[in-house]
């Protein structure tokens, strides 16, 4: 089995207006640079994109924002990005906040083949506006739980560190982060990674996501991985 | 009244021995700065990683390593990483021991207020939510009063709720209260040179003083 495509240009076909994205990255750390390029420079319309954030002005997400290629963004938190407020603001960008956690979950759902979830997170807030809910005694204590639904996308697009030809992915470090749930939530799921081995150079005992999530994977280039907030301690 | 610094410093006097500690954005964040000799602590942070270490050196920082305010950083001996689904659910679980945040408002029956102003900021509630939902020990650090002058710390929060009867503590520039079940905020110690007088005139939900209140040591 291989899983292997060229390039961007290449995994990203079949991605059309329209349609329901779902991309990894917290901030800017762990985004699909490669693809996002891909998405832009084809112009594709109207996507609803699941993302923890909306990237900043010029990069990540934001470049999609720029082209005005999004309708709707379901993220957690989407500061830092003047463009985005604009269009929220001007009502040309439809946006659903929902609590972090509640969007890994969502993922993880999806991807564990469950529809809803329940979480005491936003109970009591406007975020539990219109949703069902339900009381469970759990751990010894009564509370109140939100029920949420598994997300359903059409295309997820994740990066990794490492990927093999089978679609085997390893994340390094904080750039896990929401990779594998948008992976694993993805109705077909590119992988772009920074090297990519033929199947049998990774470690099973290493790999952070099986390959059988992953249907579309190459190896990107040119990464300029931005830091958002470059923070230092100073040499005493 | 106490600098930020000093709140953080107050906080990190309540950390323990052996806790998983969770610190928000802002103040919390610097009570890393003040962890007490002896005590061992794990920072968690939400984006995935147990193990929060402090920030790097210049030329050694890792874009790929980074904490929930999307601050590069490092990682201590005995850290590890995980995915956004499995560090939410070690928070719902209860596992971890601590959360400290920030507020814009909080209420006597501990319910907090921290992502929204309708209107003028609409940035999203984070991992806020999802923390306060499940924590077992909130601390909340904070400003007492707004900018104008008005009480923070109300009978009922004006801004869209983050969490509801959730918050336990808060350490404001003013004072260290305790959120109880019933009673509202109790006063437990003053900042130095703050007395009881302006606490009260400043804190619009009910208080409870009883006794003598000691000022903070520092």
């Amino acid at each position: 089995m291989n899983k292997t495509v060229a390039n961007a240009e290449e995994a990203i076909k079949g991605i059309t207006d329209n349609m329901v994205l779902g991309l990894g990255g917290f901030g800017l750390c762990g985004i699909p640079e490669n693809c996002i390029s891909a998405i832009v420079n084809k112009g594709i319309k109207n996507l609803t994109c699941i993302s923890n954030n909306a990237g900043v002005d010029d990069f990540g997400i934001g470049l999609m924002l720029q082209k005005k290629q999004v309708k709707k963004m379901i993220s957690s938190y989407v500061g830092e990005n003047a463009e985005f407020e604009r269009q929220l603001l001007s009502g040309e960008l439809e946006v659903d906040l929902i609590p972090q956690g509640t969007l890994a979950t969502r993922l993880m759902a999806a991807g564990y083949g469950m529809p809803a979830i329940y979480t005491p997170a936003g109970v009591g807030t406007e975020i539990a506006n219109g949703k069902e809910s339900r009381t469970f005694v759990f751990n010894g204590e009564e509370k109140e739980y939100l029920m949420e639904y598994a997300f359903e996308i059409d295309y997820s697009i994740v990066k990794a560190w490492k990927g093999d030809t089978m679609g085997n992915l390893i994340f390094k470090a904080t750039s896990r982060n929401f990779n594998p749930l948008i992976a694993m939530a993805g109705k077909i799921t590119i992988a772009e990674v920074e090297e990519l081995v033929p199947a049998g150079k990774l470690d099973p005992d290493h790999i952070h996501l099986p390959g059988i999530y992953v249907h579309r994977i190459f190896q990107g280039g040119n990464y300029e991985k931005r830091i958002e907030q470059r923070t230092l301690r100073k040499k005493v | 009244m106490l600098t930020k610094e000093q709140i953080a410093q107050r906080i990190a006097k309540e950390l323990k021995d052996g806790y998983y500690v969770n610190l928000g954005i802002g103040i919390p964040t610097l009570v890393a700065n003040y962890i007490p000799n002896g005590i061992n602590v794990v920072l968690q942070s939400e984006n995935g990683l147990l193990g929060i270490g402090p920030f790097p050196f210049e030329g050694e920082e890792d874009p790929d390593l980074i904490n929930a305010g999307k601050q590069t950083i490092t990682t201590i001996s005995g850290s590890a990483f995980f995915d956004s689904a499995l560090s939410f659910g070690m928070i719902r679980a209860g596992k971890v021991h601590l959360t400290v945040l920030g507020a814009m408002e909080v209420s006597d029956t501990g319910d907090i207020a921290n992502w929204k102003i309708p209107g003028k900021m609409v940035k999203g509630m984070g991992g806020a939510m999802d923390l306060v939902a499940s924590a077992k020990n909130i601390i909340v650090a904070m400003q007492h009063c707004s900018k104008d002058g008005q009480s923070k710390l109300l009978t009922e929060c004006t801004l869209p709720l983050t969490g509801i009867k959730c918050v336990k503590k808060i350490v404001s520039d003013l004072a260290v209260l305790e959120v109880t079940q019933n009673d509202g905020f109790r006063l437990l110690e003053r900042a130095p040179g703050v007395s009881v007088e302006e606490i009260k005139n400043k804190t619009q939900g009910r208080l409870v003083v009883e006794g003598t209140v000691p000022e903070m040591i520092f």
